[in-house]
């Protein structure tokens, strides 16, 4: 499964990426993806919206279920990706290209807790 | 618990299927692509495994009359051998314990094939009835685990399904090419034994349900995957069987919902003077809701079981299935409405903290390829 070291994870599966300007990127990863099959919606934050950590941000559907994305960290909604709620399936074909929004975190430091790659390979496992 | 696996289940692992704990069976939900593999249905030919599914043989002199008050459906209806018929059976609240197909061979030989969740409940059920009846009737489930003796179940299912079967087992081609829908066949002296072809299905597509003895299984699944059939998990069976107007057990009726409140009121025989176990509860409580299909119009979500729908009237109902639809690319569901709720009407549904229009449309969706439902 890949899980790329550049990235940090949470415990339900989403990935954040730091970006130069301070925010955070954030999709579901691989195994989410994979775990959802064929994704035909995806629900996105409103811009401007302060989240807390672990709060409802995003919904991802696929065929199967429905699968809600949490706020990896306490922030504010910065950008979302709309062409991944154009295209459900761009997750499928690369869960780590289609982002779903960016937060500015209200704590930068947060960052450095979420899961390295080598944890959440582990958390995956079990 | 230990899952219950059917003969098939090492042949789906090494074809990388997706399993899943489905009623406690170890169950194929995809093979890659819930999408293709509908697709594959739709416009080819795909192959589910239902062994899961039990075969149960009912045989003795006073079989006739025994079904006649145990369903719901009126057996009388089977009077050439290999007919088939869809019947609902009841409890004597008017709940469904398990819709079901019956299959007439002889007059002391019918043969019904139940779901794999109830399939015990039934059994416990039909073999209580027959005491009570004093019917004297050998009730055999012939599902692998169950019997020496065993039948796996294949389900081949397309428009290019049947051509398929005849390609892979010649011999059944000549008792089987003739063959009504709702009709089967037993074949004897083919390469995979004594086989049952029934012209049945569960998709909305041509095809067949073929019952093999369980060791033959594997050697004909993938015969029919050399021969272009593309295997079809749970995931593909459950959007094919919802696009096409087809109840599912648990999920739109169960012990506690009348058939007449799950659009079963067609396969329910009220007319003849004929008695059945849950008659009098049905006379008595009538239809008190309309099943029907919904088409989601607005974004916002996907419709699925559970949901509530809202009339114009205030009244609410809830959605039994849902799903995204993969032929038609819109959410659908089947639901249970408020008797108010007409076809064309326009209805709520509540998706999270949304209030979303859906259009009230009669089933099915999706029949031999086309789409009827817009």
């Amino acid at each position: 499964m890949n899980i790329p070291a550049d990235l940090k994870y949470t415990e339900s599966h989403e990935w954040v990426r730091q970006e130069a300007d301070g925010t955070l990127t954030v999709g579901i990863t691989e195994y989410a993806q994979d775990a959802l099959g064929d994704i035909v919606f995806v629900e996105l934050p409103q811009v401007g919206k302060a989240f807390t950590a672990g709060d409802d941000a995003a919904v991802v559907e696929s065929v199967k279920a429905a699968s809600d994305i949490y706020a990896p960290v306490s922030g504010t909604v910065t950008a979302v990706n709309q062409a991944t709620a154009d295209a459900p399936d761009s997750i499928n074909a690369d869960a780590y290209a289609a982002w779903l929004f960016k937060l500015q975190p209200s704590d930068p430091a947060a960052f450095n807790n979420l899961l390295d790659a080598a944890a959440y390979g582990k958390a995956t496992e079990g | 618990m230990t899952l219950k696996a059917t003969p098939l289940n090492s042949v789906h692992r090494a074809a990388g299927a997706k399993m899943v704990d489905f009623g406690g069976w170890d169950m194929p939900v995809n093979y890659g692509s819930q999408i293709e593999e509908h697709n594959a249905v739709r416009g080819d030919a795909g192959m589910f495994d239902v062994s899961h599914m039990c075969v149960v043989d009912v045989r003795g002199a006073s079989v006739r009359p025994f079904l006649r008050g145990l369903l719901a459906n009126n057996v009388d209806k089977l009077q050439a051998p290999g007919k088939a018929l869809y019947s609902c059976m009841l409890n004597r609240q008017g709940g469904v314990i398990d819709d079901l197909i019956v299959y007439y061979f002889a007059e002391d030989w019918f043969r019904l094939v139940v779901n794999a969740g109830t399939a015990e409940k039934d059994i416990a059920w039909i073999r209580q009835q027959n005491d009570a009846t004093r019917s004297n009737l050998a009730i055999t489930p012939r599902r692998a685990d169950l019997s020496d003796d065993g039948i796996a179940l294949v389900a081949v299912q397309g428009p290019n399904a049947r051509a398929k079967v005849w390609q892979v087992v010649p011999q059944t081609q000549a008792a089987s090419e003739s063959l009504k829908p709702f009709n089967a066949a037993i074949v004897h002296d083919t390469p995979f034994g004594e086989l049952m072809v029934a012209r049945t299905g569960y998709t909305g597509e041509d095809g067949f349900e073929i019952g093999v003895p369980a060791g033959q299984v594997e050697a004909l699944w993938n015969a029919l995957a050399a021969a272009g059939v593309k295997p079809a998990g749970l995931g593909a069976r459950d959007t094919l069987r919802l696009e096409a107007g087809m109840n599912l057990y648990g999920q739109d009726m169960d012990d506690n919902v009348s058939p007449l409140d799950a659009g079963l009121a067609w396969t329910v025989d009220l007319v003849s003077e004929r008695d059945f176990i849950g008659k009098a509860a049905l006379q008595q409580a009538g239809q008190t809701q309309n099943f029907v299909g919904l088409i989601l119009r607005e974004k916002g979500g996907i419709l699925r079981a559970h949901q509530k729908v809202v009339a114009a009237s205030g009244h609410a109902g809830e959605i039994t299935s849902g799903t995204f639809s993969p032929s038609m690319q819109q959410a659908i569901a089947l639901a249970r409405v408020p008797v108010d709720v007409a076809i064309g009407d326009t209805v709520h549904v509540e998706i999270r903290d949304k209030k979303l229009a859906a259009s009230v449309v009669k089933l099915p969706f999706v029949r031999n390829g086309k789409i009827l439902a817009s």
